[in-house]
């Protein structure tokens, strides 16, 4: 049944058109444009992937930096639209992509709380309810109402984590952000995502160069290789042979 | 496709609160450390019109002019306006460019952005206003007050529709073509000395030579530039109570709504590749 899937990729592909230098003025452009010194190099980022991941599954997406990882979770949360193919999603979507997208180091973090807030799209009588829950799970009450430029990475990535998984989203998207923090707090948002993945509720999309974190958390897995897809399999097969081929 | 899907305006009610998330926070950058704080928005128009009631009112005359009953209502009415479509727009140009950390992580509709600065412009108008009826109270002798002001909020909603549209179609060009930024400078400068700002247009039709072409050609340019007409409506109702023709109003209407029309198809056009230039 296809509605099972709480993610469905056909056939992406996604094309970046990379000139050569960055032209950002139009003199430069109609220059370049009259010499037909217009190069572009047209980059397939993902070339035919399709993917369908199940509702309620952990997925785990290996491969080296620069194999399409990124790109494909940025298509999945609707960040990039593809050149060509489909996707659909079922759901609401907590991107973890970057943590602190959309803070404002200028603001407190009481204020940035609701500003995060309101960027996923949640209303402020929502933030109201769960603001000291945020609160709690970052550990971070006593620097509420201090600037967040006099923050370290670490304290705003506890926040961003805290933000993005105080809901319980349908589907959540980890992109290499469990790296920040000290391990203690590394070991709260495992637990945290261990429990979102036991509720049966949400599925998990986890993307991470971490081997045994990727082995630890997720059923199945998926390998990229320069945009094309590998393999798609259960965790430890994929593992395996993505370990074996380098 | 499910991102297709997303209409233009389906998502607006959920981003309802970033909207005023993100104007509450211009607001609180803009005034941050400053001694005065808010009072500068609306210390800043009184502030501007003393000097050009110094200069233009008495220097340069134009308070002898029919419908200039007084220079420093004049003015001031008409800048509040000026001010907020200036505003609105200039800060809307940058503001995809602005956003583009923001744009890159999370799915947001990105009309937000241009949205949200028109959105802070009309709150600081909003202060401006006070400094408006300052002005107002002071000269009341002067000018003519009455019943037209319930009107008020009409003509800066036809405004507001025009400042809109045209940020729309700024915010989605500047991504690609960044010299507009630069551009746009020059052109809000031309655009102001050919707005019915400073001078009424009875100066100007007074003073021209309805023999030449290109004199006409300007009084024409002056006459139906939309910021024009929006000020003189404005004018009309606040300091002259005087309502507004039904021409005005179709007129004031037409511009705005041709414009809304025109930047959103252009953004809606633009938005998809806006994440592979910013």
């Amino acid at each position: 049944m296809a509605s099972e899937y709480a993610v469905e990729l056909k056939d992406i592909e996604m094309h970046f058109n990379m000139s050569k230098e960055k032209l950002q003025s139009l003199k430069e452009y109609l220059l370049k444009f009259l010499k037909r010194q217009l190069a572009y190099e047209d980059f397939i980022a993902l070339n035919g992937v399709t993917l369908n991941i199940e509702k309620g599954d952990v997925f785990g997406i290996v491969g080296l930096n620069g194999s399409g990882k990124s790109t494909l979770l940025k298509i999945i949360s609707g960040i990039l639209t593809p050149t060509k193919g489909s996707v659909v999603t079922r759901g609401v979507i907590a991107p973890l992509i970057e943590l602190g997208a959309g803070f404002d180091l200028e603001l407190t973090a009481r204020e940035n709380i609701y500003l995060n807030g309101s960027v996923l799209g949640f209303s402020k009588a929502y933030m109201d309810e769960h603001f000291q829950e945020i609160v709690d799970f970052s550990e971070m009450q006593d620097f509420l109402d201090t600037p967040m430029k006099n923050y370290s990475s670490g304290m705003i990535a506890r926040i961003g984590f805290a933000i993005a998984t105080m809901t319980v989203p349908d589907i959540l998207i980890v992109d290499e952000i469990l790296a920040v923090g000290d391990f203690k707090f590394q070991e709260k948002c495992e637990a945290r995502i261990n429990e979102m993945m036991n509720n049966g509720q949400t599925t998990v999309i986890v993307v991470s160069h971490s081997m045994g974190q990727i082995e630890r958390l997720c059923r199945h897995c998926a390998w990229l290789e320069h945009g094309n897809l590998k393999m798609v399999g259960d965790t430890e097969t994929v593992c395996n042979a993505y370990k074996s081929a380098y | 496709m499910e991102n297709e899907k997303r209409s233009f305006f389906k998502d607006f009610k959920k981003y309802l609160p970033l909207l005023q998330n993100l104007a509450g926070k211009d607001f609180k950058i803009k005034y941050r450390r400053s001694v005065l704080g808010v009072a500068w928005s609306i210390l800043n128009p009184l502030l501007t019109m003393l000097v050009l009631t110094l200069v233009f009112g008495f220097m340069f005359g134009i308070r002898d002019y029919p419908n200039v009953a007084d220079f420093a209502c004049f003015y001031i009415v008409g800048a509040a306006m000026w001010n907020f479509f200036s505003e609105a727009t200039s800060g809307s140009m940058t503001s995809v460019l602005a956003a583009s950390s923001l744009i890159k992580k999370v799915y947001i509709p990105k009309y937000i952005f241009p949205l949200e600065k028109c959105l802070f412009a009309l709150i600081n108008f909003a202060f401006s206003l006070i400094a408006v009826a300052i002005v107002m109270a002071i000269r009341f002798k002067h000018i003519e007050i009455g019943v037209t002001l319930v009107m008020l909020p009409l003509p800066v909603l036809y405004c507001l529709l025009f400042a809109v549209g045209l940020s729309l179609m700024l915010s989605a060009v500047s991504v690609f073509f960044r010299d507009i930024i630069h551009l746009y400078g020059v052109i809000l400068t031309l655009w102001m000395y050919l707005t019915t700002l400073i001078y009424p247009l009875s100066m100007i039709e007074t003073r021209i030579n309805y023999d030449s072409k290109i004199q006409v050609l300007a009084l024409n340019l002056i006459k139906y530039n939309p910021m024009s007409v929006y000020i003189n409506t404005f004018r009309d109702v606040v300091l002259n109570n005087t309502w507004p023709s039904l021409e005005q109003h179709l007129l004031c209407l037409g511009y705005g709504l041709v414009m809304l029309l025109i930047g959103s198809l252009v953004f809606k056009k633009l938005q998809k590749k806006f994440i592979l230039y910013i």
